[in-house]
């Protein structure tokens, strides 16, 4: 089960989040800004996935942007990965350049939230 | 009032803070301008108020105050505020707050809506957030709708009704009658949700899987679905990277995996296409090894022919060997989870396991550091301990515990020789001392007490290792005591293993005081160097003067406990010194104990017993009739003699049962053997031999779970042929914890005054997973020493 998606900047900043578990919400950006800090600290050559707590993350980044979700034992990793290139490979067609154009991106959140 | 500002303005000026108070300063200004304008209740505005608001609330900031809004926005006619308010209501309720009820009329409304996506919305929301009492409601127009022919809306039917069963499993039946047709759809999006709420359905009861096998005929179903997604040609609306929608596949991969398991004839019916799909999946992107890997997960899961299981296990080994991390560190994780019962087939990838130690990768070197304390076994266990020493000096140090229990698990278990052991314990002690866990050292004291003929070695060797550095707290407790028992055998030089090197009494006293001064050793330590130079006024000769003087000046330190045994020892010399020598005489060898501490025998654990054979725990009382039936029942055969586990009766009765078999033990090396191990649990005898009566065996039994789950409830019984008496003593524990970091124990007492040849079968029963497991087995390898 997906318990949360997250797109954070390199400094930290959350641009989007979703949550698919209730967790409060001082607790939230506890998780990101530690969620975040997991990820800057791993080199180009490591694995994608890390074990945190109780559930697994696996992030991919995309230039200065990294997505970020949070599965749980019973998901297949990969299919995980590719599922965010593929949500990345939406958006794109959708918004058109997403990486560079991340304000655009933000500013079209009511069309974003038809996508859950 | 001006009109309030548009999400995106809101954005930019956010985006234009420099500092986390500025950012707050500006979120604050706005809340107050949203907060005015609600209490207006403007209409106009109020999609935008709220949009805002929910940005802000993803930023971390609280919005509880745009609730209502949301349930306004909801209510009114037009789309845009009815999608606002929607997602306002994903995100900003459930079903803690009371306000969420008030929905229900809305969403009801909006399921019977003429316009797909206002019927699409209700539908989400509700599948998001939907509490039961919502979920009871409204189940009826989720069901009319996955009958719809709108594939738009089944899809979302579909995902919504998994939130319903989830929430509230008694509805599950309703969905029954609709599922039937959801597999024949072209759709993708809808198959996809359906098989995710087939998935939902089958994980959830066991009743509804039993059906789905027989009834609906599921898996030719899916097998046909699946082969045609892998014989179709190129698609351009489902094609990710050359594979036409691998998210499919895996889902189905799944469904299978769940409809196989444990079950012959439908594992019988996939073998074919699992086979397909291991051969002519695409390997080259990640696409394709995603698809194998759950193809892999589902092949170890079901009952499948071992053709299968070894193509699988070599998918896993090409995956070991593939340079993308991602991919091997899926297959260390997927070799975990198999090395319990295809052993063999792991062992052949063994070296290229123990490489991956080597690795940068976080991840993968616990997963290879897991994998090979699981493949350790007699053959190889020098070559692998090597390399996890070798490990273990360079790894990180959240690593340095786990590996340093590992090592001695597998030490104590596959030692080729005593020295080698103590020498494996050492070098774990000098280079990783402070990581070792605070079980070990009692556990290494007992250890080397039991290995007669080395103490001399061992205590020349720690005293070399503390001599250079104290810091180490397990080391330096160990070595305390050591010094303390053999202190004698040191002075002397009487080792043969190795030079022996010239210490004297003085020099040994040096430092065990140096211990004790020192900052750097804990309350523990200083007890164990206190009570170890205690004990060397009587095994050394000339210093006993120097002795009482260190003791009685402790005898007023402020560390309470220290302080206690100095006075205590104080009194020895003085008014008790008779009593002395007896008291700190030579420590006998101890009585072997479980890895994770004493077995504890008085427990009251009659209830669990009678409790596995019946499936509800009756309320109290032995029923030994009842156990003694229900083996007659399944191990058949008439000449088996059933046997009823003894509840403890009282606690002095079992307390000096314990005591006789301490008194009169001998423990003699007979080999102790593996007697069960299959789905990760394992079961090892060992054994003892009485020493005043030759017909009485006693064997230990300990109990291993390396899967990534706690088993509960663990019963063990056991049944021996006629001319056989056994008698079961209460287990450790009735719980096994995962990954090998525990066993229960369990005393067996065997008489057999005939001498025959011991067999036994045994019966397991113990939860797992959320499901009740069960097994019989019979045990025949009893090496000849235990009952001849």
């Amino acid at each position: 089960m997906i318990k949360f998606f997250l797109m954070v900047n390199k400094q930290g900043q959350t641009r989007l989040s979703r949550y698919y578990e209730h967790v409060e919400i001082n607790k939230r950006t506890m998780l990101e800004a530690e969620v975040i800090k997991n990820c800057l600290s791993r080199s180009k050559d490591e694995c994608s996935f890390i074990e945190y707590k109780d559930f697994k993350l696996v992030y991919r980044q995309y230039a200065a942007l990294f997505i970020v979700v949070g599965i749980d034992q019973t998901e297949n990793e990969m299919a995980v990965y590719e599922l965010i290139h593929n949500f990345v490979e939406v958006l794109d067609k959708y918004f058109s350049r997403v990486v560079s154009e991340t304000l655009n991106l933000l500013c079209n959140i009511f069309s974003l939230s038809k996508l859950w | 009032m001006p009109a309030p500002i548009r999400l995106r303005e809101l954005i930019r000026t956010i985006r234009t803070a420099r500092t986390q108070a500025e950012e707050r300063e500006m979120i604050q200004k706005e809340c107050a301008a949203i907060r005015s304008s609600f209490r207006e209740e403007d209409n106009t505005y109020r999609c935008r108020n709220v949009a805002k608001l929910l940005y802000m609330h993803m930023l971390g900031y609280p919005a509880h105050f745009g609730q209502l809004e949301c349930l306004k926005l909801i209510a009114s006619q037009k789309f845009t505020d009815k999608r606002i308010g929607y997602l306002g209501a994903m995100l900003l309720l459930d079903e803690r707050q009371d306000v969420h009820l008030l929905m229900t009329n809305c969403i009801k409304n909006d399921l019977n809506h003429s316009t797909q996506y206002v019927q699409g919305l209700a539908l989400c929301t509700l599948g998001c957030m939907g509490s039961s009492e919502m979920c009871r409601d409204l189940a009826g127009e989720v069901e009319k709708l996955l009958k719809t022919s709108n594939s738009y809306l089944r899809k979302k039917a579909a995902l919504c009704a998994v939130h319903v069963i989830r929430k509230v499993p008694e509805l599950m039946e309703m969905f029954l009658p609709a599922t039937k047709n959801l597999l024949n759809e072209k759709n993708h999006g809808v198959l996809h949700t359906s098989v995710v709420l087939l998935t939902e359905m089958c994980e959830r009861s066991p009743d509804m899987l039993a059906h789905f096998r027989k009834n609906e005929k599921l898996v030719p179903q899916l097998v046909r679905i699946l082969k045609n997604l892998i014989m179709s040609g190129y698609s351009p609306e489902h094609d990710v990277s050359g594979i036409s929608d691998p998210f499919l596949q895996v889902r189905i991969l799944r469904l299978l995996r769940i409809l196989g398991r444990n079950d012959d004839d439908s594992s019988e019916a996939m073998n074919d296409i699992l086979a397909q799909v291991a051969t002519n999946t695409e390997t080259s992107k990640n696409v394709g090894n995603a698809i194998l890997y759950e193809t892999v997960l589902t092949i170890m899961d079901i009952k499948s022919e071992s053709g299968l299981r070894v193509l699988a296990i070599n998918i896993l080994g090409r995956f070991l060997l593939n340079n993308d991390k991602n991919i091997r560190y899926v297959a260390l994780t997927s070799l975990l989870k198999t090395v319990q019962t295809d052993h063999n087939a792991v062992q052949r990838h063994r070296s290229t396991i123990v490489d991956c130690l080597k690795d940068l990768d976080v991840s993968i070197k616990r997963r290879a550091m897991e994998l090979s304390f699981a493949l350790v076994n007699g053959n190889n266990v020098r070559g692998m301990m090597k390399e996890l020493l070798y490990f273990l000096d360079s790894c990180e140090p959240e690593f340095k515990a786990d590996c340093a229990s590992g090592i001695f698990l597998a030490a104590e278990k596959y030692a080729p020789s005593k020295r080698w052991h103590i020498d494996t314990i050492m070098r774990v002690l000098t280079t990783a001392g402070s990581y070792v866990r605070d079980d070990a050292v009692p556990n290494l004291i007992q250890l080397i007490t039991n290995s007669v003929e080395m103490h001399a070695y061992t205590v020349q060797r720690l005293y070399k290792a503390i001599l250079g550095d104290y810091s180490q707290q397990p080391l330096v407790q160990v070595a305390s005591w050591c010094i303390g028992e053999y202190g004698d055998l040191l002075v002397s030089g009487q080792c043969e293993e190795e030079e022996p090197i010239q210490v004297t009494e003085d020099e040994v006293l040096d430092i065990l005081e140096s211990v004790l001064i020192s900052n750097m050793s804990a309350s523990v330590t200083r007890g164990y160097a206190l009570t170890a130079i205690m004990k060397l006024s009587t095994r050394f000769t000339c210093t006993v003067n120097r002795i009482k003087k260190v003791v009685s000046i402790y005898g007023s330190s402020i560390d309470v406990e220290l302080q206690q045994r100095a006075v205590e020892y104080n009194a020895l010399f003085k008014k008790y010194d008779h009593m002395r020598p007896a008291l700190l005489e030579r420590m006998p060898v101890m009585e072997k104990v479980t890895t994770n501490g004493p077995a504890e025998i008085v427990q009251t654990n009659g209830e669990t017993e009678t409790a596995v054979l019946e499936t509800k725990p009756p309320p109290s009382g032995l029923q030994p009739a009842n156990q003694a039936n229900d083996l007659l029942d399944l191990l058949g055969g008439s000449d088996i003699t059933p046997v009823i586990p003894t509840a403890p009766p009282s606690k002095p009765a079992s307390g000096g049962e314990l005591l006789d078999l301490l008194g009169d033990l001998n423990l003699t090396g007979i080999p102790s053997i593996t007697a069960y191990n299959k789905n990760g649990l394992k079961i090892e005898f060992t054994f003892e031999r009485s020493n005043t009566n030759p017909s009485v065996t006693v064997i230990t039994i300990q109990a291993s779970n390396s899967t990534e789950l706690d088993m509960t409830d663990f019963v063990f019984q056991a049944a021996v042929p006629k001319t056989f008496q056994l008698q079961l003593l209460s287990p450790s524990s009735s719980v096994i914890p995962a990954f090998n970091s525990g066993t229960i124990t369990q005393v067996i007492k065997v008489l057999n005054p005939q001498k025959q040849q011991l067999r036994m079968r045994i019966k397991l029963t113990y939860n797992h997973k959320g499901s009740a497991m069960q097994d019989l087995a019979e045990v025949n390898n009893f090496p000849p020493q235990s009952w001849q």
